[in-house]
């Protein structure tokens, strides 16, 4: 099957600016600590930790609006591309590069994440592969690892999200406004072995966690079915 | 052609246009100090002065071009106010899980009171919160089913709706007063006197603690306030209000006295109260939307206690129709 064309819609930076913008304002009042951190021009990777929907829409939106042409959050191609509507909307207004979850042997999944890290995009990453609990870290898969090996010039640029978890979790369909935090840290290099690459990716991240503000909210949390 | 800024300007009362210039001065002085004070003594760091007198620069021209604006404008503005404080204060505090829609319906009280308040229903309004809100929240958190830590959970929401949305009502609810019942300074005189004197109080409490302050007066609740920053701030706001009280409000001389003697205690009241749910929290601020101030809540605690005590002593001592 000929995957579907990623190639942005010349709608998107009117509706990232106009529609997506004014969102994350009004549900997320989303706090960036060290912006300037993040890149100006690819080839970049960002590296986030994933909790919700709302993530991409931060993540989207924390960017300069003369970079944010070139931002291109990687999603799954199973959940994005199910329908045509959705589909539509994913590749054309949010500009996703899509990735597939359910690999067979000899697929290069990561391509098209390739693809725009050469033509020199900023591709957003969730390492986690999938949305875990609210404001707490599942294993990293190391895809980011094969793409930093594959760019050793792109930095990657790690990002904890803290509350987007809260705003609209996952399985919820409402979101509600909550005040988020980004947090911004030191571009990391490709250090020319995966596990070492991927451990301070890690400890990168889990840094940035540990700077965000106090959860008071979790102590209520705690025992509830996520 | 009319001259039109001269129009807007005749029109604003004489009190408010000289209230308005007065504080446009102390900006001046506050901005003058950011760029002398860094020459005077270069050691230091200066950069958060001049950030919190940038942000004053911002928020004060909000609310004097809501003032001006008129009614609706200013009720926009405060309900905004209401959205940013009430977001901060559900961001940070324990909500469970199940919890979820019960944060919607509060955000909700938010459009039903200050339409309340633009429309001018005070009566409905004044129960809106206190009685409706207070007894359908528990009724909707039993509905949801989780009983674990109801009760704390629905105080969380009770007090949170009150502090960030019932208490800043109150503010723009001034606007309806007639004009034939605020002759001096029109009901936006009233509204700008209310804002004056509560940040003036935060203000000198502030200076009178760092030039006199010695003895702590809550030391687990707020390390900073001092007895001497509290009573100097008290006494010298006592005196701004009895002062100015007559030229901006038609409060009358025992309503003078009570104002005079209790704005100050009240916003003393709203910034410790705030303190303690913020110490409880574990946070210094409640966010950093406001450079050099921290969060909307942190700039807007004493005025939670001041709106209301302000509304209902001038209700009780000055007008016919509250």
């Amino acid at each position: 099957m000929a995957s579907p064309s990623t190639e942005p819609s010349l709608l998107r930076g009117l509706f990232l600016r106009l529609v997506l913008r004014p969102l994350a304002t009004l549900f997320t009042g989303a706090e960036v600590r060290n912006r300037e951190r993040l890149p100006l021009t690819g080839p970049a990777i960002v590296a986030a930790n994933h909790n919700s929907h709302v993530d991409t829409l931060i993540l989207l939106t924390i960017f300069r609006p003369s970079v944010i042409a070139k931002v291109r959050p990687v999603a799954a191609a199973d959940y994005f591309l199910s329908n045509p509507a959705l589909s539509w909307f994913a590749r054309r207004l949010v500009g996703i590069t899509p990735i597939s979850r359910t690999v067979t042997r000899g697929d290069d999944v990561l391509a098209p994440a390739r693809e725009a890290l050469a033509r020199g995009d900023i591709v957003v990453v969730f390492p986690e592969g999938s949305r875990g609990r609210p404001d707490e870290m599942g294993p990293l898969k190391a895809g980011v690892a094969r793409l930093a090996e594959a760019f050793p010039q792109a930095p990657v640029i790690p990002v904890w999200i803290q509350g987007a978890g809260r705003v609209l979790p996952r399985g919820a369909v409402v979101p509600v406004p909550m005040n988020c935090c980004v947090l911004v840290g030191e571009p990391l290099r490709w250090t020319g072995e995966r596990q070492a690459f991927m451990t301070s990716l890690r400890d990168a991240l889990l840094a940035l966690q540990a700077e965000a503000p106090p959860l008071r909210w979790r102590e209520a949390a705690t025992g509830d079915q996520a | 052609m009319p001259d039109a800024p001269g129009q807007l300007l005749a029109a604003i009362p004489g009190p408010l246009l000289w209230g308005l210039g007065a504080v446009l001065g102390v900006l001046a002085l506050g901005t003058a100090a950011g760029v002398v004070l860094p020459l005077l003594k270069p050691g230091k760091d200066w950069s958060n002065l001049r950030l919190r007198v940038w942000s004053w620069w911002v928020m004060i021209a909000l609310v004097v071009a809501a003032l001006l604006a008129g009614t609706g404008w200013l009720t926009l503005l405060f309900a905004l106010v209401s959205f940013l404080a009430l977001r901060e204060f559900l961001s940070l505090a324990p909500t469970r899980r199940e919890d979820r829609l019960i944060v919607l319906f509060a955000y909700l009280t938010i459009p039903i009171c200050y339409l309340l308040v633009a429309n001018d229903q005070y009566q409905i309004y004044l129960v809106a919160i206190p009685v409706w809100f207070f007894v359908a929240t528990p009724f909707l958190m039993a509905l949801a089913g989780q009983t674990r830590g109801y009760l704390a959970s629905v105080a969380t929401f009770n007090w949170g709706v009150a502090a960030c949305v019932y208490t800043l009502g109150y503010v723009p609810l001034l606007m309806h007063v007639p004009a034939v019942e605020a002759p001096h300074a029109g009901p936006a005189g009233l509204v700008f006197f209310l804002l004056l004197a509560t940040e003036a109080n935060d203000v000198l409490q502030y200076v009178c603690g760092k030039l006199f302050g010695r003895h702590k007066v809550l030391p687990t609740v707020s390390p900073n306030k001092t007895w001497e920053g509290f009573l100097g701030g008290w006494a010298l706001t006592a005196a701004i209000v009895w002062l100015l009280a007559p030229v901006f409000t038609p409060i009358d001389e025992t309503g003078r006295w009570l104002l005079a003697a209790l704005l100050p205690l009240a916003g003393f009241a709203g910034d410790v109260t705030m303190s303690a749910v913020k110490r409880d929290l574990g946070v210094k601020d409640t966010s950093a939307l406001i450079p050099g101030h921290g969060g909307v809540l942190d700039r807007i605690d004493s005025l939670t206690f001041t709106a209301p005590l302000y509304f209902h002593l001038l209700a009780y001592y000055g007008l016919a129709k509250y």
